[in-house]
């Protein structure tokens, strides 16, 4: 038998590349936006406690002031309360429409890319059938079937959005399968169901869930496009599409707070969490980075 | 006795890498198998393994007869093969550390027990210091990732061990280390090697005896391109 091995070598020190400190800044600056974000539509409901829908038509139309910062709509209603409130509901159903988008295609993605042969070809001509419809045109179709509200836009955003995910997760599936250590694992004893949850599904699950994090903004900006079109949430409620909405006759009239705040609210949040999946997307490949830093 | 019968096997049907070949390996015997890239040897090492599943011929491991392939396979028959792939970055799964690279086969298994005992006299015997187990296989060399990859194939004491290419990625003083590692192997338990290769003198040195193969189908056939072959 061979003498054991002694080997020198160490782990390579995480020296800051110029191209880290951007990185960095670009990770710092996304996730104190998103905390504030967070924070604000977390606290800013229960310890502010004012009526965010309190019509005061004798302040209708006011531009940013110490009292209204960013001015008032044209019923009088504070638009810096009803953009966190807007966020808030905007929020809410980007984060659940997302989450229910990735398990819908995590589900699917992992069924067609797992089983192969028939299956596969069936679920992914589904796919193909539900990607060449515009999926805001199908998403206004399942909004359509029901009563407006919260709900009905989460489903419709979900059902329309979980086309990529799922092939994402079968292409990265089927590039996995064929995978030597696949092999290896199988001649060790593994049984399917080992190998899917010990080796395939971790090597998947974070590509899902960058996919999760993108599909936020993108579901926000849905949830939008439906209130704007009046087919999403409920005129009354304030939703950042709805604020859009509400706000067009009045920008004509050369009011621009009530546009120009409900859209930052939307960008800023959106900018944050793109920040935030690039720095992730970094991560997700550390054999290129680690190539790259030579 | 692993034993190959007229195997025909290929990833289409139509058109087969190789057709209609036999080799038998002995209990306890260690058989070299030399051809030129290309020619299959690494789907015949791939059936041997019970991981392709032939178009036609009959595959007899130890009197029995295999009839089903990859996870189909009972267990005690495709445990009863240990395989070493060419690539050891790609036969490791890069999100798992060293140690459990090579005790995955115990757990798979379920023979958890087992796990340090038989860590602590199989990876000295391959040559891997403690420092290395807690790494993950894009911290590790080639070599010692090789290391690792032997230590797993062995981690079950399969009765046959099939080696598809070890040492092609590795330089001499590694391909001695591991070479030297089945071999101890083999003198303790008496397990039967096929040892897949291009290296006609390590082979011929490694190995009982060699089995030349000419070209595929010996009928002059197209050599077909072979995945990682």
């Amino acid at each position: 038998m061979a003498d054991t091995l002694r080997t020198t070598t160490r782990r390579r020190p995480r020296t800051a590349a110029p191209a880290d400190a951007t990185r960095r800044i670009r990770l710092w600056t996304s996730a104190l936006v998103l905390g504030a974000v967070v924070l604000a539509v977390l606290l800013v409901p229960p310890l502010v406690r004012l009526d965010e829908q309190a019509v005061d038509l004798t302040r209708k139309l006011l531009p940013p002031s110490w009292d209204h910062p960013f001015g008032t709509d044209d019923v009088g209603r504070d638009l810096l309360l009803r953009c966190v409130y807007g966020l808030r509901v905007s929020l809410l159903v980007g984060l659940v429409a997302a989450l229910a988008a990735t398990v819908i295609g995590t589900a699917v993605g992992a069924a067609a890319g797992a089983l192969g042969g028939r299956v596969d070809r069936f679920v992914m001509r589904i796919v193909d059938a539900f990607a060449s419809v515009p999926h805001l045109l199908l998403g206004i179709f399942v909004v359509a079937m029901f009563r407006p509200g919260v709900w009905p836009v989460v489903v419709s955003v979900a059902l329309t959005h979980w086309l990529s995910t799922a092939r994402i997760v079968r292409s990265e599936l089927l590039s996995l399968r064929s995978r030597p250590f696949v092999d290896a694992a199988v001649s060790g004893g593994a049984s399917r169901w080992r190998i899917a949850v010990r080796h395939l599904l971790p090597a998947v699950l974070p590509q899902a869930g960058l996919a999760a994090v993108l599909m936020v903004p993108h579901a926000m900006w849905h949830e939008s496009a439906l209130s704007f079109l009046g087919l999403g949430l409920p005129s009354h409620q304030a939703s950042l599409g709805n604020l859009v909405q509400g706000a067009r006759s009045s920008l004509l009239a050369g009011d621009w707070w009530p546009t120009l705040f409900p859209g930052l609210f939307l960008i800023v949040p959106t900018l944050a969490v793109a920040g935030l999946a690039g720095v992730w997307r970094d991560r997700l490949n550390p054999r290129r980075r680690s190539e790259l830093m030579l | 006795m692993l034993e190959l019968h007229s195997v025909t096997a290929g990833y289409d049907r139509r058109a087969p890498v190789f057709r209609d070949v036999s080799l038998t390996v002995g209990a306890g015997e260690s058989v070299g198998l030399l051809g030129p890239s290309g020619c299959g040897k690494s789907t015949l090492a791939r059936v041997a393994a019970l991981l392709h599943r032939p178009d036609a011929g009959r595959v007899v491991l130890d009197g029995t007869e295999v009839r089903a392939w990859r996870h189909r396979a009972p267990r005690a028959q495709r445990t009863a093969v240990g395989v070493v792939f060419q690539q050891p970055r790609l036969s490791a799964d890069p999100r798992l550390r060293l140690a459990d690279l090579v005790a995955e086969p115990l757990r798979a298994t379920g023979r958890r027990g087992e796990i340090p005992a038989r860590l602590a006299e199989l990876l000295p015997a391959v040559g891997l210091t403690d420092d290395l187990l807690g790494r993950r296989p894009h911290e590790v060399s080639d070599g010692q990732l090789q290391r690792a990859c032997l230590a797993r194939a062995l981690v079950l004491r399969p009765r046959w061990l099939v080696c598809d290419e070890m040492t092609a990625m590795l330089d001499a003083s590694t391909t001695a280390a591991l070479v030297a590692a089945v071999e101890s192997y083999r003198a303790e338990t008496g397990a039967g090697l096929l040892a897949v290769g291009h290296d006609r003198v390590l082979l011929k040195r490694w190995c009982d005896r060699t089995v030349e193969w000419a070209g595929p189908n010996g009928a002059g056939e197209p050599v077909k391109a072979l995945a990682g072959g």
